[in-house]
């Protein structure tokens, strides 16, 4: 509509015609203003996109990718060949699984009982206080957890001194994994609750003073009215997070991590990195991080698809 | 009759319920103070004390050594004020970039717009990853310079839209009046958008801040300057010090050959995380602010 509007008054009755020109001079300023930006896109992200044929490639650093030689599928078949590849594709899996079941209900458990909290004061300081962790770099929790969760550290401390087994939460496979995952949720429950707050905000308030009148429990409201209520939101969120199955920061594992962990802790990011960036192996890494792209863009329409034909709201 | 709302929901008493909620939630706040409660208490105990093994949520023999090295150390105070400025740079230039491609495509009469916006949206669902892009950063010959840290991140296509959302729920009548007055659109938007846009923009810049100055793998791909290290990087060399003495295959850069106490490591994280508690509780409205934009989008 305002497009019409803008264009009929600014130049009368001109007939709309498809001229390249009258385009430019009507909304230069605004083509300007996009210059910068899209210089970036395509500089930042699109010529690392035409990066990827690295990944079919022997690439080689002095030669460039127009220099380096074609190899086909190669460096694909030499990496599904790799037992490390496996292992890091695996690990991401696990780890990114575990976190969808440990993590991604939290949220929603803490929304709703936050929302049951009366106390407008109490409610306020403690969402301050369970937002904190979301801003914290994973460096500075890395620290902070092996401080903690070494063996000289707090937990290890206050573990014996009740007279139980010292854990070694950071060197054994299992207890690393378990904080592994106990750390995501503790980041992440409180400020994940921000936007199921939010969605709880928009219910209908009627729909709950009905339910009063009824007689309904507190706990057959949250299931009837509450959850029900910030459905949409659950579903959306849901789709992105399947989405990144296969693609894991790395920040996290990789602070989080050690040497003797890494049968679990080594994940495609840090993968990559150490093949690529580490050993050189760019054409390998390159065809790692290709694979982990595809992948993911195929799962996340697969999630759009299958919510959109169950009858919910995707996310487009 | 709001008042008496109110009233009403005072009268109600506390059920057991309601005093389970509470404490769980008393709870699980406390998981996220003691943290910190525990780094102070490193950071001001003595090593004897540590590695004894004696200290727990209160420091043991008291001592503000550790925060008197690290405050005579010339270099951690200049990586923070490189943090600092590097920061505030960064986030200029984003917000720069975001307006620049979020006002324009707020306009629908703009030719091309619907090709432009597919093409920022496709690279938030797909990208070439890590290593192409660290070649053309390198191809750029943009290594171990602070625009390696500044550029590739300069503007995120989801701020973006959150900002263009922001700009089109602005009225409409505020934006053609003055253009019938006369204005032109850069006039629109430095006199009558931005100005208006202020608490998103306040926000969104609290975003990409945040983001600066707790990324550290950048500065772990691109800097082996030790005067170019941001905070983070120079608190993971700290922290991640006795643990590549255990084991060599670390392997990141050089760090000394000599033990970090656990005093120092915890003071060097408090002294990380401070800037982040200073200014977080003023913020945080803004921070959720940008969080309710963002979803309204979704």
């Amino acid at each position: 509509m305002k497009a019409v509007l803008d264009s009929s008054r600014k130049y009368g009755a001109t007939k709309r015609n498809n001229n390249f020109l009258y385009y430019i001079k009507r909304d230069g300023l605004l083509y300007f203003l996009l210059l910068l930006p899209m210089a970036y896109i395509l500089i930042f992200k699109y010529a690392p996109i035409y990066g990827l044929v690295m990944a079919f490639q022997d690439y080689n650093i002095f030669e460039g990718i127009r220099g380096s030689e074609w190899v086909g599928l190669d460096v694909f078949r030499f990496i599904f060949e790799q037992d490390s590849f496996y292992r890091a594709l695996k690990n991401t899996l696990v780890l990114n699984v575990l976190d969808l079941i440990a993590g991604f209900p939290a949220p929603i458990l803490l929304a709703i009982l936050l929302n049951e909290v009366r106390q407008a004061k109490f409610k306020k300081m403690t969402q301050t206080v369970l937002y904190l962790p979301h801003f914290l770099s994973w460096v500075i929790i890395g620290g902070m957890v092996y401080l903690m969760f070494s063996n000289g550290g707090m937990i290890n401390h206050f573990l014996s001194g009740l007279g139980l087994e010292r854990i070694e939460f950071l060197s054994q496979k299992t207890p690393w994994l378990i904080t592994y995952i106990t750390v995501g949720v503790w980041q992440n429950i409180g400020w994940g609750t921000i936007i199921y707050l939010a969605a709880i905000t928009g219910i209908n308030r009627e729909l709950y003073e009905a339910s009063d009148i009824d007689g309904c429990s507190r706990l057959r409201k949250m299931w009837h009215i509450t959850l029900p209520g910030i459905k949409p939101t659950i579903n959306i969120l849901l789709i992105l997070q399947i989405g990144r199955m296969v693609s894991i920061g790395f920040d996290r594992p990789f602070v989080m991590g050690n040497s003797l962990v890494s049968d679990y802790s080594d994940v495609i990011s840090t993968f990559v990195y150490r093949v690529g960036i580490s050993s050189g192996d760019f054409s390998q890494a390159t065809a790692v991080g290709l694979f982990q792209s595809v992948v993911g863009l195929i799962l996340l329409l697969s999630a759009n698809f299958v919510a959109k034909k169950l009858g919910e709201d995707g996310i487009w | 009759m709001v008042r008496a709302a109110i009233n009403r929901g005072k009268r109600k008493k506390m059920t057991v319920a309601d005093m389970a909620i509470i404490v769980f939630i008393v709870a699980l706040s406390f998981t996220c103070i003691v943290p910190f409660l525990y780094m102070i208490a490193l950071s001001f105990s003595s090593n004897e004390a540590i590695i004894s093994q004696k200290v727990g949520l209160w420091p043991v023999d008291f001592t503000a050594e550790t925060y008197k090295t690290i405050l005579s150390d010339m270099d951690m105070l200049y990586t923070l004020g490189y943090s600092i400025v590097l920061t505030i740079f960064y986030t200029l230039v984003c917000m720069f970039l975001t307006i620049c491609a979020a006002y324009p495509l707020t306009k629908k009469r703009l030719k091309g717009r619907n090709f432009i916006l597919t093409a920022l949206v496709f690279t938030m669902y797909f990208s070439g990853g890590l290593i192409p892009s660290y070649i053309l950063v390198k191809n750029l010959g943009m290594m171990n310079s602070v625009w390696s840290l500044v550029l590739p991140g300069a503007m995120s296509v989801f701020n973006m839209i959150i900002l263009k959302t922001f700009f089109s729920n602005l009225p409409e009548s505020l934006e053609e009046s003055a253009a019938i007055d006369g204005c032109s659109d850069l006039g629109i938007l430095i006199k009558i958008v931005l100005p208006l846009s202020l608490p998103s923009i306040a926000t969104l810049s609290l975003f990409y801040a945040v983001d600066r100055w707790n990324g550290f793998q950048d500065a772990l791909f691109y800097i082996t300057k030790k005067e170019l290290y941001p905070m983070q990087m120079k608190l993971y060399q700290i922290i991640s010090a006795n643990q590549q003495l255990d084991s060599q295959q670390g392997g990141e850069g050089s760090v000394g050959s000599y033990i970090v106490p656990e005093s120092l490591k915890a003071a060097s994280v408090m002294f990380t995380t401070i800037p982040i508690l200073l200014i977080y509780p003023k913020l945080q409205k803004y921070f959720v602010d940008g969080v309710m934009t963002g979803a309204i989008k979704g």
